[in-house]
């Protein structure tokens, strides 16, 4: 066990879907041709001016009331100054001390406890372009259609304690901006991207220990490496008498390890002022209604109601919340009829398996939550085997359609009938009557194998059930 | 006589009835700035080819009655873009740049057919007050072509007094319109903030820029400022308000106006020449029926540091965009830093690159609070030494410089000489409010610049005391021909 307690703060940007960018009418889309969707507004020609886009305001505010902030009734906009070529006005239009949204809270469950992770200010502000540098060297390009597009950034409080709180506040973080539909939260895209900051402190000490910043955490599992890497060398460092000193480092997946990006030393200084060209902006109660009304139903609440309502697990529910569309789909099985639990383990088992072994969401697959309900009630009623089951699944989890119609028309239907099922077993047992007088004997296995045997031979449409009970009868007979 | 003499509203109407050609009006142009050009250098581009065209077009289409522009000669400050038509803002790190679109003022002007001539000279980037920073050429004054013209809107001034334009399109931001008409003889607004749209001129000081005309006379300038003012959807910070119709403002009666008179605007520092011609203006206004009062404003004394605080933090930042990336002149080097420092270094003058560090300085952190916040405290204390003198008058009066025009590179390698020039008109600016200046008479043979004060969108009632002024001050003022030798 560690002498020191760890403290991780963790700053997120994530990318509105708005239809335009946050300052000109150019279209906010990700994937265009390179330099397509630009203007001389967004490109920072000389003599334009910014008009601001209601809807990025109206997003912004939606997400600061998702994570239980107080929005500024009056806020502003400022100049963030630095030079770079993704940077077209050579400033960024950013809000400095008068964020849209303040003091709120993402909540986390950690072993079974719910912790409060304070949200210590969302604001909004306008994305860069992306720099493609030229693999001989010879030069880099830049792509301004990303350049102007909003962003919310996230400031959290210091109050993560470990690695994995980082890893579930994102997750949770991730599934609000779903849940809103203000952002395709999307780390591959960039449409959420993540720094952290982490220091070290021995227990009981107040003050904070000295940070470092990480960068290039390009997914939420490589936070929560970068994380507990950086803090064992943190750890490492005040053990060894040494200082650690304030720098931004890069995490690298590779070698699992972070390494010096830039030093304090490097840090800018913004030379943030008002941004002279937008107008003071009033956020009246009236508005924030409007936005406090669209706001749906968030995914710790769907838990509750989950356990609640449906009898679920506290981890079913948990699990299932997470991502939105896994959550509709859910809802919407249940609501064809479909018993909740059994729903739930086809979602987190089968289905769960196979949309991560295929890099896939559950909206991406032709499978409809009335196909599931169907198949989950086709074993309920015996019509299939759970066994069978698996086999229509693969069916219609790559194919879509109707789980009876697939059960038709591979004449998988199980076979309940006695009469037939006797029948069928007769010339089976007669072939393998060693392996009954083997079971009268004591022997438990030849049970097993003799119900194998009648699997196989009826392609698995036996009803298990019944099979075992009929080879029981025919064993006492002997 | 030359036809710009005679003004917009018989100009127009002799087009109408095709007793003038637009043909002849541009004919005017051209010959007057082949004639004396080449001494005053108001024009950095010309636009002949084109404006000919245009003309043609108008003697063949006829003239829309209800576009009173159609057809007149109009110079265009360089620092308001015109699409296809290079922009500089006086500058060599834009000497090669074609702008995308024009701005709003210029579509403006475009819709009522104004023809336009060609783009005119300026201090680099509108920092000056002499039209002497401009990269590629010093505008002189046509009174006197050893002297300035005024800056930076000079080569506006100095066109539209030399008889080159029948009016201009100037900027604003700490006297540019009003300083260079005064030294140049003619009449300058700066509209309230937010009057006219911002959209399009290249931002030295985006809270303070306003774009405004400059003209022979105040009803061809409240003509023009009709046609360019408005809400703009492109400029959040342009007014939604309707737009008078100034002309109607000009009715020769200001009995019971009360003006007052700062005392600080006749004080030390002030030209005794500037400050009797001013005297003089302010009995006749009397004369016409005016109510005269000493006022103060106390703390503009504080509006030049302010002023420089302020404008140059904000072009800081406006300026920064001038990095050789995208357009405008790149120094070639491998090294980024390199090419940003290169280019910039090389594309800047010296006036402009004093502003941008006094303007990062200023910005930086540890300095914020005791520079730029401070400003825009002073700031607001000039704004209510105003609005406290407009509780009870409805127009301040002063001069609008401290003295005529100066020698040519009398005060280039003095800045703070240079920049006391302003001192009467960068309150105005600070407090957003518009003002005009037009000429009061002369001293020493150079014209004296009657500044007038007005609240926040009082631009008619400004109209109207200038035209009364203007029709009875006894006086005209013609272009000094014979300083250009022509």
């Amino acid at each position: 066990m560690s002498n020191f307690e760890t403290v991780i703060g963790l700053e997120v940007h994530v990318e509105l879907k708005t239809k335009t960018k946050a300052f000109c009418g150019c279209a906010n889309q990700f994937g265009a041709e390179p330099n397509t969707n630009t203007c001389p507004i967004c490109l920072g020609h000389p003599g334009v001016l910014p008009i601001l886009n209601h809807e990025a305001v109206d997003y912004a505010i939606k997400a600061a009331l998702a994570l239980n902030c107080e929005i500024s009734r009056e806020t502003k906009f400022d100049r963030k100054n630095y030079f770079y070529p993704d940077n077209p006005k050579a400033y960024q239009i950013s809000q400095f001390d008068q964020p849209i949204g303040r003091n709120g809270y993402i909540e986390i469950e950690l072993d079974g406890e719910k912790k409060r992770i304070g949200v210590h200010r969302l604001h909004l502000e306008e994305d860069a372009g992306k720099l493609n540098h030229l693999e001989d060297g010879s030069g880099s390009l830049v792509d301004f259609n990303r350049v102007g597009t909003p962003l919310i950034e996230i400031v959290s409080e210091a109050d993560m304690r470990d690695p994995h709180e980082a890893y579930l506040y994102l997750e949770k973080l991730k599934a609000i901006m779903q849940y809103i539909d203000v952002s395709d939260v999307k780390m591959e895209e960039g449409s959420l991207r993540c720094d952290a900051n982490i220091s070290i402190r021995p227990f009981g000490q107040t003050t904070f220990g000295t940070k470092t910043e990480l960068k290039n955490l390009n997914s939420f599992t490589f936070v929560e490496k970068g994380l507990a890497y950086e803090e064992k060398r943190q750890e490492k460092v005040l053990l060894s008498g040494g200082e650690v000193v304030q720098e931004t480092r890069r995490y690298n997946d590779a070698t699992k390890a972070t390494t010096v990006m830039r030093g304090k030393e490097g840090s800018e200084d913004y030379r943030y002022f008002p941004e002279p060209d937008i107008i003071k902006l009033k956020i009246d109660q009236e508005w924030i209604d409007r936005i406090e009304a669209e706001i749906p139903e968030l995914p710790d609440s769907r838990q509750k109601r989950y356990v609640e309502e449906f009898g679920l697990p506290e981890y079913d529910a948990m699990v299932l919340t997470q991502a939105k569309t896994m959550s509709d789909f859910f809802q919407d099985a249940v609501a064809e009829g479909a018993d909740a639990k059994l729903v739930s383990n086809w979602l987190m088992g089968d289905v769960s398996a196979y949309l991560n072994s295929k890099y896939k969401t559950i909206d991406q697959v032709p499978m409809t939550a009335k196909g599931l309900a169907k198949l989950v009630q086709l074993i309920e009623k015996g019509t299939i085997s759970s066994k069978i089951a698996k086999k229509v699944f693969k069916d219609l989890i790559e194919k879509g359609g109707d789980p009876e119609e697939i059960v038709k028309a591979k004449g998988l239907v199980q076979i309940s009938d006695e009469g037939a099922l006797r029948e069928m077993l007769a010339p089976i047992l007669e072939a393998n009557k060693q392996s009954m007088i083997d079971y009268k004997n004591g022997k438990d296995r030849a049970l097993g194998f003799l119900v194998g045997q009648v699997m196989k031979q009826t392609h698995g449409k036996a009803n298990p059930k019944m099979v075992n009970k009929i080879i029981l009868e025919e064993i006492d007979k002997l | 006589m030359p036809l710009f003499e005679e003004g917009l509203v018989s100009l127009s109407q002799k087009l109408h009835s095709k007793e003038i050609k637009a043909s002849d009006l541009v004919d005017e142009a051209f010959t007057r700035i082949h004639d004396v050009d080449g001494d005053v250098q108001a024009f950095l581009t010309l636009n002949e080819e084109a404006a000919r065209e245009e003309a043609k077009a108008i003697d063949e289409n006829g003239s829309a009655e209800d576009a009173i522009l159609s057809g007149m000669p109009i110079g265009i400050k360089d620092n308001m873009v015109t699409k296809g038509l290079k922009t500089t803002c006086a500058s060599h790190i834009l000497e090669n740049y074609d702008p995308l679109y024009d701005a709003t003022v210029v579509e403006k002007v475009k819709a009522q057919k104004a023809i336009t001539i060609g783009k005119l000279n300026m201090d680099e980037f509108a920092m000056g007050s002499s039209t002497e920073t401009s990269s590629f050429a010093i505008t002189k004054n046509p009174w006197d072509l050893e002297r300035v013209p005024g800056g930076s809107s000079g080569g506006s001034a100095a066109a539209v007094a030399a008889g080159e334009v029948l009016f201009a399109l100037g900027t604003d931001t700490g006297g540019s319109i009003r300083q260079p008409s005064a030294f140049c003889g003619v009449v300058g607004m700066k509209p309230t903030y937010g009057r006219v749209s911002r959209y399009g001129l290249v931002a030295f000081a985006s809270s303070l820029d306003q774009a405004g005309p400059i003209t022979r006379t105040v009803e061809d300038n409240a003509y023009l400022l009709e046609t360019i003012s408005g809400l703009d959807r492109h400029d959040s910070t342009s007014a939604d308000l309707a737009v008078p119709h100034y002309a109607a403002a000009l009715t020769g009666d200001i009995k019971g106006l009360r003006v007052a008179v700062p005392k600080e605007y006749l004080g030390e520092g002030i030209d005794e020449l500037v400050k009797a011609n001013i005297r003089a203006a302010i009995k006749q206004l009397e004369s016409l029926g005016a109510v005269v009062d000493e006022v103060s404003l106390p703390h503009s004394k504080y509006a030049v540091p302010a002023y420089y605080i302020i404008a140059s933090s904000e072009a800081s930042a406006n300026l920064a965009r001038f990095d050789g990336v995208r357009y405008g002149v790149r120094a070639e080097t491998n090294d980024l830093i390199d090419m940003y420092n290169k280019s910039r270094s090389e594309g800047f003058g010296d006036e402009v690159k004093r502003r941008i560090m006094l303007g990062t300085f200023a910005l930086s952190s540890g300095y914020y609070d005791a520079y730029y916040k401070k400003a825009q405290q002073v700031r607001t204390l000039i704004k209510q030494d105003f609005e406290k003198v407009f509780k009870d008058h409805d127009i301040i009066v002063g001069p609008t410089t401290p003295t005529t025009a100066f020698k040519i590179g009398e005060n280039i390698d003095d800045p703070l000489t240079m920049y006391a020039n302003d001192l009467l008109t960068i309150p105005v600016n600070l407090a957003g409010i518009p003002a005009i200046s037009l000429p009061c008479g002369l001293a020493d043979g150079l014209p004296v610049g009657l500044q007038m004060i007005g609240r926040p969108f009082g631009e008619e009632t400004l109209y109207r005391a200038a035209h009364a002024y203007e029709q009875t001050a006894g006086f005209t003022l013609t272009p000094a021909k014979g300083a250009m030798n022509k």
